[in-house]
């Protein structure tokens, strides 16, 4: 069975009143970019508050599917088949067809909803719900009306054309890509992190990333693993523009001028600012973390408003309330689990202190940090300076600034 | 990255010699064709593979027909070890070998447990050495295959093959021998004959050939089973088109590393002894396994209490200078080496071993360049440990 036809439904655009045209264009830009990638040729088009993907000629059901189905934004996909507007016997024999076509077994219960837009047609909607149900009741006789609850619901629907569908696809939900601003995620090798930017993408934000590497203590192994992670994520959310930042220095002078059970949260807190830096010059409106409550020493409530108390900008943690098993069962879900658990060292994990503080004082931290004034500010503005800039698109990454430090602090 | 390399990880892997390379070349090119075939294109390539036996089988002191060409190291180990297994299983179903060896004996061993065959896995001494009388005195009337590596890969130790081969046959002459020789052919003198070996494994690209082939030596009269099945080529041992390529360039390889022998040797044991004269002035720093001629020469195991391998490593990467991980480990999971581990080395030592493994490519100031690193970058990263 080849469909030529898929019917868009998106829930939550349907309710923004003024804005939905620009949410329905944002979307429409979204399917078409997933469907880029897809074999084949594709339309896609907007009549009166339904959206439409056709399909030129042959396709991959599986690949198109699948790429519409990843779309944020869209509620569900239903395949269907496209006639012209045709007198009632022709458009019942089809919808016939269609119906044995789509259900061999032919044992099911169902129902009818037609939907006359085209008020020009012979019969209106309750009569075809009517005539059809009947037709093919007679034509299967194994089937069993249900109107409250049917196993099938047949869509009918007369416009320009008749278009005919009995299967939804659940899709992501959520607002398309970009129809919520910019944000920057702070991008580790764990399991949390792209979770954190999935869901938030979900929510309409287009994704850049930072991701703080340490030589020699991490590899160039892990470097790549983000980069893998990344391209994951941007199955979902379209192109993600990964900043690689070399932290080591800063790392280093904070192991070496502060009380070794802070070193975790005093580093958080370098990273936020850096972040936000890098935040600052690509504009992005908010810095994503994969922070979730009491999860380890540096989120507790304490340090979370340690870590908060540095940037301007909103910090959505989107993992907050959610547990260990919930976020595994995400990255699982959105297939970012295997890479995520791949054994390379990130830079959180290096110098972790035995005993990390639990509940920093703000004051305190900041008592300590300023035994970082001689130097710091020097090396964040070196840190930034070695911004590596990669481009990461579901099928590959490219290197747009190469790094250009020659930071080899004395490790 | 840093003006020179200094490449010190020649037990993972070698850079091909660039004649090796150039014959290779030549054949992907001109004499491509498969030697099975009857025709020219046939004949020629059909001429390469048995140049290359000749010429491997005189290294070896056999016959040609005592070698089978493999795709790996790897694939020479399992066929000799499940191969043999599964031919002489009605002779017996019990198998000796050590804790010590490479994985790809190690595994094939827990695929044969799995298929009901008893394994005894040998403890070594502090060197990773294993003794004939140890072998002899698990060896029973039922033992089909022992096993044993020529030079560990991952602390150089040199096991007494000859000995223990000599002791099983004095024992027990059905019982057969493999000797997984991957690290030491091409750095040692490898005669089947000698050790009492059965079976021979090794690798090309530990000896500056390509990646993608490798050698099995089978002795006269000792039955395997194939592992793969297929057109029936190497006398229906190891089904598949030859690599022509490859073998043909492991052979020049080993042609050239074979032609001074004896001379390279001295040279990798003077580089060894001058490098661990340096190293070891480092404080704390040791060596692990024997470090004399009773070693292999191109394998040096260092233990640096107070700094973690991989770092380490990524240091000395930093100024090109490239050396492996006595054991890969990280924070989410630690791969622990099966050879540190039945040395004894105390479990907080085991993240704090490098190899560092030499070539002929390699000169003197290679190794000065490393040590002088080592004495550089060591006290550095110690000052910055974790918790």
């Amino acid at each position: 069975m080849q469909y030529q036809s898929f019917l868009i439904k998106y829930a939550e655009i349907g309710v923004k009143g003024k804005n939905r045209s620009d949410f329905e264009v944002k979307l429409v830009d979204q399917i078409k970019i997933a469907l880029r990638r897809c074999e084949g040729k594709f339309a896609v088009s907007r009549k009166s508050g339904r959206m439409f993907v056709d399909a030129e000629g042959e396709y991959d059901y599986g690949e198109v599917t699948g790429a519409l189905q990843r779309v944020f934004g869209i509620a569900g996909v239903c395949p269907m088949k496209v006639l012209p507007v045709v007198p009632y016997p022709e458009l019942s024999a089809a919808v016939g067809d269609f119906f044995g076509e789509e259900y061999p077994e032919r044992s099911v219960s169902f129902k009818v909803v037609a939907r006359r837009l085209d008020k020009s047609y012979e019969m209106n909607s309750q009569e075809l719900d009517a005539a059809l149900g009947g037709d093919l009741l007679q034509r299967y006789p194994s089937l069993r009306v249900d109107v409250h609850r049917p196993e099938v619901t047949v869509h009918v629907e007369i416009r320009d054309r008749i278009y005919v569908y009995t299967r939804v696809l659940p899709g992501q939900g959520g607002l398309p890509v970009g129809s919520a601003g910019k944000a920057m995620l702070l991008l580790s090798g764990g399991i949390d992190s792209p979770v954190a930017g999935w869901m938030m993408g979900k929510r309409g934000l287009k994704l850049d990333a930072v991701y703080f590497n340490a030589p020699p203590y991490t590899s160039e192994r892990a470097l790549q693993k983000v980069i893998d992670i990344a391209k994951i994520v941007a199955r979902y959310t379209g192109t993600i523009v990964l900043h690689n930042i070399n932290f080591t220095e800063i790392q280093l002078y904070i192991y070496e001028k502060c009380p070794h059970d802070e070193l975790t949260i005093i580093m958080r807190r370098y990273m936020m600012r850096l972040a936000e830096k890098i935040a600052a010059r690509t504009d992005c409106g908010a810095l994503i973390t994969g922070e979730s409550l009491g999860q380890v020493a540096s989120q507790t409530l304490r340090s979370l408003e340690c870590t908060n108390a540095v940037c301007r900008l909103p910090v959505f943690r989107p993992l907050i309330g959610f547990d260990k098993e919930e976020i595994v069962a995400i990255s699982k879900k959105i297939d970012s689990y295997e890479t995520s658990i791949l054994p390379y060292e990130d830079c959180c994990t290096i110098f972790v202190a035995k005993h990390p503080v639990t509940k920093p004082i703000s004051d305190v931290i900041e008592r300590h940090e300023h035994q970082l004034d001689e130097k710091i500010d020097e090396m964040m503005e070196r840190a930034l300076g070695t911004d590596e800039i990669i481009i990461v698109t579901e099928s590959g990454h490219r290197i747009l600034k190469a790094r250009e430090d020659d930071l080899k602090p004395g490790y | 990255m840093t003006a020179k390399e200094i490449y010190l990880d020649n037990s993972a892997t070698t850079r091909v010699f660039p004649e090796v390379a150039e014959l290779v070349s030549r054949i992907f090119l001109e004499e491509y064709g498969n030697p099975s075939s009857m025709h020219h294109k046939g004949v020629e390539a059909e001429r390469e593979l048995r140049r290359a036996k000749e010429l491997l089988s005189g290294i070896l002191k056999c016959q040609p027909k005592n070698l089978i060409f493999t795709s790996c190291g790897t694939e020479s180990d399992n066929l000799a070890i499940i191969g043999c297994a599964r031919a002489n299983c009605r002779r017996g179903r019990h198998l000796i070998t050590t804790k010590v060896e490479h994985p790809a004996v190690l595994e094939a061993m827990r695929q044969l447990e799995g298929e009901g065959f008893e394994i005894r896995y040998l403890p070594v001494d502090r060197d990773g050495r294993v003794s004939p009388e140890q072998v002899t005195e698990v060896l029973r009337e039922d033992t089909i295959l022992v096993s044993v590596m020529h030079t560990n890969n991952e602390i150089g130790a040199v096991e007494p093959v000859a000995e223990i081969g000599a002791a099983i046959k004095a024992k027990n002459p059905d019982t057969l021998f493999h000797v997984d020789a991957v690290q030491a052919f091409g750095k040692a003198q490898i005669v089947p004959r000698k050790l009492h070996a059965d079976l021979v494994a090794v690798s090309g690209h530990k000896i500056h050939a390509p990646k993608g082939v490798g050698l099995l030596y089978v002795g006269d009269g000792v039955k395997i089973q194939p592992l793969l099945h297929g057109g029936g080529q190497q006398g229906g041992l190891r089904s598949g088109t030859e690599n022509v390529a490859g073998i043909a360039g492991m052979a020049l390889a080993a042609k050239r590393l074979y032609e001074h022998l004896e001379e390279d040797r001295e040279c990798l044991f003077a580089m060894k002894a001058h490098f661990l004269e340096k190293a070891l002035a480092i404080p704390e720093v040791s060596v692990n396994g024997r470090a004399g001629k009773d070693s292999a020469p191109q394998v040096i195991s260092l233990s640096v209490p107070g700094v973690r391998a991989e770092v380490l490593l990524h240091a000395l990467e930093d100024r090109g200078i490239y050396v492996s991980s006595g054991s890969a480990c990280s924070s989410n999971r630690p791969h622990r080496s099966a050879t540190l581990e039945a040395i004894g080395t105390p479990e907080e030592r085991m993240d704090n071993t490098i190899r560092l493994s030499t070539s002929v490519l390699n000169r003197m100031e290679d190794m000065d360049a490393a040590a002088a690193a080592l004495a550089e970058l060591i006290p550095m990263l110690r000052r910055y440990t974790r918790g």
